[in-house]
């Protein structure tokens, strides 16, 4: 067997061994890179940065365990600027999941960083509530209409930031956090779209570029993967420097990404040697049979 | 099967061992459930190898773990306050005690039959009445998707490609936005030609469908990169958690 | 009666909701909030038929004792400890009064240890397999193969800080040859056009059925008359 064919035809596990050690090692060296917000990144920060103080910003939390490493990176980095801009955030779930990565994001960011913060006041957390698109058609119109209490048993209009709130029209800007369906295409087309309420979406990198023709008369501002997390981890710092200190697992993230991504790029360099290697053998050994006279 | 159990219990020995082990060193977290996480993380990862005992198991128990976490949420989430709370409020005070003083709305009578028909589907006997709540859902969801991507997936998006292809910046002409804008709305078009089957593709009809299934595959290009990329970053995430909360090699 | 009054739900459900966009007043925008609310009560049902059916194969295993029966034992106890632990909310502050993902509760630590790990590993798998599968199957076999490959290519180096050195040396006026620039200019412009058309495929795909539904041409979703 020649060199080729023996690349050609190498276990797949040695491929995951390249993959696993891709990401290990940076992992263990804490390689991490710097980043520059793009267009589509910074246009939700500066929307967030625009807004006045008191303005109502609802964030759904509409992902899994399955979506954590793309998706918390941007849910911390937004209500860090949400809280430092002294904005009233509304925490809701379209996935079951979403509402126990709520009340970690409270516990982790919000309690933990932002002390001075009251429940009920600044932020409020709605929970889960079932019915997909269904739920964001209800609350279009009403919002107490399902949401009869938050998610520790208290009355809604026990709440005083619920109080002046009627539906998805009452809010300044819907931040839709989404790991697949339903997720931000459904805000957009069920809640943004008719109730004309701004819309803007942090995304997994398998969604995001779905979510591109929206952008930017739908859909005001995408963070597409752990790409687009770190992009707006380094918009927060470049802003607001005293975060630097602060966790941003977007941005260390990246070193792994980058080295994974160079290893992958590699493998389908060698793949696809070896194939016109091998088509070019066959073209050879065709010839001397005579088949291609 | 026997031989795949043994195998099992000497992996959890195992695991065991080494985590009383650890507790005379604290070289790494002595937290339990930390390595019942890692325990879980490792047996899926294994699948890597060939199929085992240990991935079974752990497929196995995410199923039913899944399966009850979907109706547990959904039983306290909406259930509770959105359906028992509204036909009979005084039956929540124990667990709402907020909205338990609240009157009755009978109207939820409808939805609690419709669930009841829906589940009905579990009977051997008959099992089509749960057509009756199916039809419901499908009646719901196809009236409002109807009407919602009737405006934005397609209204919406031919409005968002009737942009002009000359674009003029403080009065002359920038060379890079028109050719984007361009290649916006020829890739539109020629992308709509390609997926149009009532039609031969030949002649100039034929020149926009290729320039169509060009478009398209820079299109899949575009997101096989970034499935590679999400992939990528959920295994770093485990990674993360093996390497730094389980073994505590980093913070 | 099996199959006629299934229709005309269906039917009068997908009207009513279609029409109170048009007119949102009353009756029918009344209706159409009423319906969306019932929709999303009748869901959890779907998630209790769920479960039901779960422990109704699993079982049928055990008592059939089918070939791997012990991990359909492993299914059900993961099953009935899940739900005991959430629905009489065991450990958590306040009780049965609290939030069911109360720091501390058994359901929100049976959520961090044994389902997060579960589901997030499982996905994380896919890494190595879309890696296998970059080195086996993708060749630059043809022109719309390469085309692919080599957007493929720009998206994997433009999105990482490797693609922003690997070109810096370019000069400012053709900064927009840089692979970052390039990946920015390939997801805004040819991908979204790529994406737009796919999606105004979908969507006329999406209201010609729903109309096929309504309007009682598509009955596939009722089943088979022996049902």
């Amino acid at each position: 067997m020649s060199f080729f064919e023996t690349i050609a035809n190498i276990d797949r596990r040695v491929i995951f061994l390249f993959i696993g050690f891709a990401v290990i090692i940076p992992v263990l060296l804490s390689f991490s890179c710097t980043e520059e917000a793009s267009p589509i990144v910074q246009a939700i920060f500066d929307k967030i940065e625009s807004l006045p103080e008191g303005s109502k910003v609802l964030m759904s939390f509409d992902y899994g365990p399955s979506t954590v490493p793309e998706i918390q990176p941007m849910i911390d980095a937004l209500l860090r600027h949400c809280c430092e801009k002294n904005l009233r955030i509304y925490m809701m779930a379209l996935w079951g999941t979403g509402h126990n990565l709520i009340s970690e994001s409270m516990v982790d960011i919000i309690e933990h960083e932002f002390p001075h913060k009251v429940y009920g006041v600044d932020y409020v957390n709605l929970g889960y509530k079932a019915g997909n698109q269904g739920l964001i058609n209800v609350i279009l119109t009403d919002m107490k209409k399902m949401y009869t209490t938050d998610a520790v048993g208290t009355e809604i209009d026990a709440v005083p930031m619920m109080v002046d709130i009627r539906n998805l029209k009452s809010f300044d800007v819907i931040l839709s956090l989404g790991g697949g369906f339903p997720g931000v295409k459904e805000w957009v087309l069920f809640g943004g779209d008719p109730g004309n309420v701004p819309v803007a979406g942090g995304a997994t990198a398998v969604s995001a570029p779905l979510l591109y023709p929206y952008y930017p008369r739908q859909l005001l501002g995408l963070l597409g993967g752990i790409k687009g997390a770190a992009e707006y981890e380094s918009a927060l710092i470049k802003g607001y420097p005293k975060f630097k200190t602060h966790s941003h697992p977007g941005i260390d993230m990246m070193g792994p990404q980058t080295v994974a991504h160079i290893v992958i790029v590699i493998f389908i360099v060698i793949g696809n040697i070896t194939f016109f290697v091998a088509r070019r053998k066959e073209g050879d050994e065709r010839g001397e049979r005579g088949i291609l006279k | 099967m026997r031989k795949d159990l043994v195998w099992l219990f000497v992996g959890v020995l195992f695991f065991g061992l080494l985590y009383i082990l650890n507790w005379g060193v604290k070289v790494i977290s002595t937290d339990l459930l930390v390595w019942v996480g890692a325990f879980l993380t490792l047996a899926i990862l294994s699948f890597l190898y060939q199929d085992n005992p240990f991935y079974k198991f752990a497929e196995h128990l995410f199923v039913g773990v899944s399966a009850a976490y979907w109706m547990c949420m959904g039983f306290w989430n909406t259930l509770v306050p959105n359906l028992i709370a509204k036909i009979h409020p005084p039956i929540v005070k124990g667990v709402l005690p907020a909205i338990a003083e609240k009157p009755p709305e009978y109207w939820y009578i409808i939805p609690a039959i419709l669930g009841i028909m829906l589940l009905m589907r579990l009977s051997p006997k008959a099992p089509w009445i749960s057509r009756w709540a199916l039809a419901f859902i499908v009646g719901t969801t196809t009236g409002l998707n109807l009407v919602r991507y009737l405006r934005s997936d397609f209204v919406g998006q031919i409005k968002s490609t009737l942009i002009p292809v000359i674009v003029l910046q403080d009065g002359s002409l920038t060379i890079g936005g028109s050719f984007s804008n361009i290649v916006v709305v020829l890739g539109v078009l020629c992308g709509l030609i390609y997926f149009f089957f009532s039609k031969e593709h030949k002649g100039m009809f034929g020149v926009a469908s290729r320039v169509g299934i060009y478009i398209l595959m820079i299109t899949f290009g575009a997101s096989f990169g970034y499935t590679v990329m999400a992939r990528i970053s959920l295994l770093v995430g485990r990674m993360r958690f093996l390497l730094g909360d389980w073994l505590q090699f980093v913070q | 009666m099996r199959r006629q009054i299934p229709l005309v739900i269906t039917f009068i459900v997908g009207s009513v909701l279609i029409i109170s966009v048009f007119i949102p007043h009353k009756p029918f925008g009344r209706l159409g909030e009423n319906f969306s609310v019932y929709f999303d009560i009748i869901a959890v049902f779907a998630f209790i038929l769920g479960g039901g059916n779960l422990l109704r194969v699993h079982g049928n295993r055990i008592y059939r004792k089918h070939k791997d029966w012990p991990y359909s034992m492993v299914t059900v106890a993961g099953f009935l400890v899940m739900m005991i632990a959430g629905l009489f909310k065991i450990g958590g502050s306040p009780g049965i009064t609290g939030d069911l993902t109360e720091p501390g509760s058994m359901f929100e630590e049976l959520y961090m240890y044994v389902f997060t790990p579960l589901m997030a590993t499982m996905f994380a798998l896919l890494a190595f397999f879309v890696a296998s599968a970059s080195y086996r199957a993708f060749r630059a076999k043809n022109r719309e193969a390469t085309i692919l490959l080599l957007a493929a290519f720009v998206i994997l180096l433009g999105r990482t800080p490797f693609g922003v050195k690997l070109t810096s040396w370019l000069p400012g006026s053709l900064s927009f040859l840089e692979i970052p620039n390039l990946a920015t200019w390939i997801m805004s412009v040819p991908n979204m056009a790529g994406q737009r058309a796919i999606l105004i495929g979908i969507a006329l795909g999406v209201i010609a059925m729903a109309l096929r539904v309504i309007l009682g041409v598509e009955r596939t979703y009722l089943g088979a008359d022996s049902d």
